[in-house]
């Protein structure tokens, strides 16, 4: 499969788990990385900031109506949903959240998936909540691959236990070889 | 193509024709807003009535006068809370409004005000700078619901420690609870607040520009429009704005849609404020 685009969804936890992950990709991945993470703030988000010391790809916070392109990674900005266009382009939007969350994993899954279809390969991490699990869902129905973090490496298992539980996880693999399976399905080992 | 793909444009379908008949009934324009958003708030729509599918609805809309409403409220639930992103109040506060205190007279427009939250904010940081007695707030949406609701001034207590928290990361002087009543589970925006506000309904994608702003405030809106309808906007703004006047957007919005250029100068990136440009006047220096 000619995976389009990769997509992870986390929360509590998450920013440690990412790091990990994206230590292992180079400049040259071929297709663009998309985060949505839970940021409990209201001000000025540093996540992508984060992000860039421990990634070789540029990390940087989705815009609207820009198109996600390769060797990028793309945050989510806090307190906006983030959703895929029926373009390929970014959008956001302020609805009321989604099981607690703005933005919430489900939204931009559901719509990523609807977009890529088979050629979405999205990621749960660890988490505190069930946000994700529809999306899983969706990714899946409409011919997406899922892979889940191992509940046991998690920092907090709630979020990708709840993904298993939807029976649409297709890999589950301990935080240190998500990385490398990732690669592995984009063919790039 | 899959069940499921077949699905989705089945359902792409319905949504042009609901949109069609929106437009050839009641003049409403939907067209030029951002599909993936607009998807889900049909979708929300239909669950809401209780029909199986999104061409039920066609009829319905057709023959009930009444059902408008109901759809108008559905596709436009934009909800948001006073002084969300402080930070950009306090710039308001600290950067813009010692210009507007040159002013005898003070027009501002929040153009789609949702249910007031902003209006209210902003309501409050004049008064708190002395400029709300010399000050007209001019609020303006495209959902009628919306506007009475703002119009009410009423808000839930469950907001309060939110927005408590807000309006001091927004530089606030005195205490929030000075400025709501409470009673029982609600609040109040106390009435010399509301008098310097007036509500209008306005439809950004068909109406015009109603007057010389100071300042135009339309945070969030923007980001619901596809590129022309932004431009659109962003054209009437620039044409309500006086010389010199300031432009507010949302803290993911710019003018990037905007094919006129050299006509607004930015004064600070993260807050999203811009300065209307004209050759008499000096443009502010850019801050945060």
């Amino acid at each position: 499969m000619d995976y389009q685009a990769v997509l992870i969804g986390c929360s509590a936890g998450g920013v440690n788990a990412l790091q990990i992950i994206f230590q292992s990709f180079l400049e040259d991945f071929p297709i663009p990385i998309i985060v949505v993470s839970h940021q409990n703030i209201h001000g000025k988000s540093f996540l992508a900031d984060v992000l860039n010391y421990s990634s070789t790809l540029d990390v940087c916070e989705c815009e609207e109506k820009t198109v996600p392109m390769a060797n990028h990674i793309y945050t989510a900005p806090a307190n906006y949903h983030l959703l895929i266009e029926n373009n390929g382009s970014f959008s956001l939007n302020i609805d009321p959240k989604v099981s607690f969350c703005r933005p919430s994993i489900d939204v931009t899954f559901e719509t990523a998936a609807e977009y890529y279809g088979q050629a979405l390969l999205a990621v749960i991490l660890t988490g505190a909540n069930s946000d994700g699990s529809n999306g899983v869902r969706a990714v899946k129905a409409f011919g997406g691959t899922v892979i889940a973090q191992e509940p046991l490496t998690a920092e907090v298992a709630t979020m990708p236990e709840s993904a298993i539980q939807t029976g649409c996880v297709d890999y589950i693999y301990p935080l240190n070889d998500i990385a490398g399976k990732i690669l592995e399905l984009i063919n790039k080992v | 193509m899959s069940e499921i793909e077949n699905n989705i444009s089945l359902e792409n379908i319905e949504i042009e024709l609901f949109l069609q008949t929106l437009k050839l009934c009641y003049g409403y324009d939907y067209n030029n807003y951002n599909f993936a958003s607009f998807k889900r708030r049909m979708r929300a729509l239909k669950n809401k009535v209780g029909v199986s599918s999104i061409s039920e609805m066609i009829p319905i809309l057709i023959h009930d006068k009444q059902f408008l409403e109901t759809v108008i409220d559905g596709l436009s639930v934009t909800m948001t809370d006073m002084f969300r992103d402080p930070d950009v109040f306090l710039n308001l506060r600290n950067n813009i409004f010692p210009v507007l205190k040159s002013y005898p007279r003070i027009k501002l427009w929040v153009a789609g005000c949702a249910t007031g939250e902003e209006v209210y904010s902003l309501a409050i940081l004049l008064h708190e700078e002395k400029l709300l007695s010399r000050s007209m707030i001019y609020a303006t949406d495209v959902n009628k619901k919306n506007l009475e609701i703002a119009e009410s001034g009423i808000f839930s207590l469950d907001k309060v420690p939110d927005y408590t928290r807000n309006y001091q990361a927004a530089g606030g002087k005195a205490s929030f609870s000075d400025y709501y009543h409470a009673r029982y589970s609600n609040a109040i925006i106390p009435e010399y607040l509301r008098e310097r506000v007036v509500f209008n309904h306005h439809n950004l994608a068909v109406d015009t520009c109603f007057g010389e702003m100071h300042l135009v405030m339309c945070r969030n809106v923007l980001i619901y429009f596809n590129t022309e309808l932004q431009n659109k906007a962003l054209n009437l703004f620039y044409d309500s704005l006086v010389r010199g006047g300031f432009l507010c957007l949302g803290t993911k919005e710019s003018l990037r849609a905007f094919t006129q250029t050299d006509k607004f100068s930015t004064l600070s990136n993260y807050s999203r404020i811009y300065q209307k440009l004209s050759p008499d006047v000096i443009p502010l220096k850019e801050f945060d």
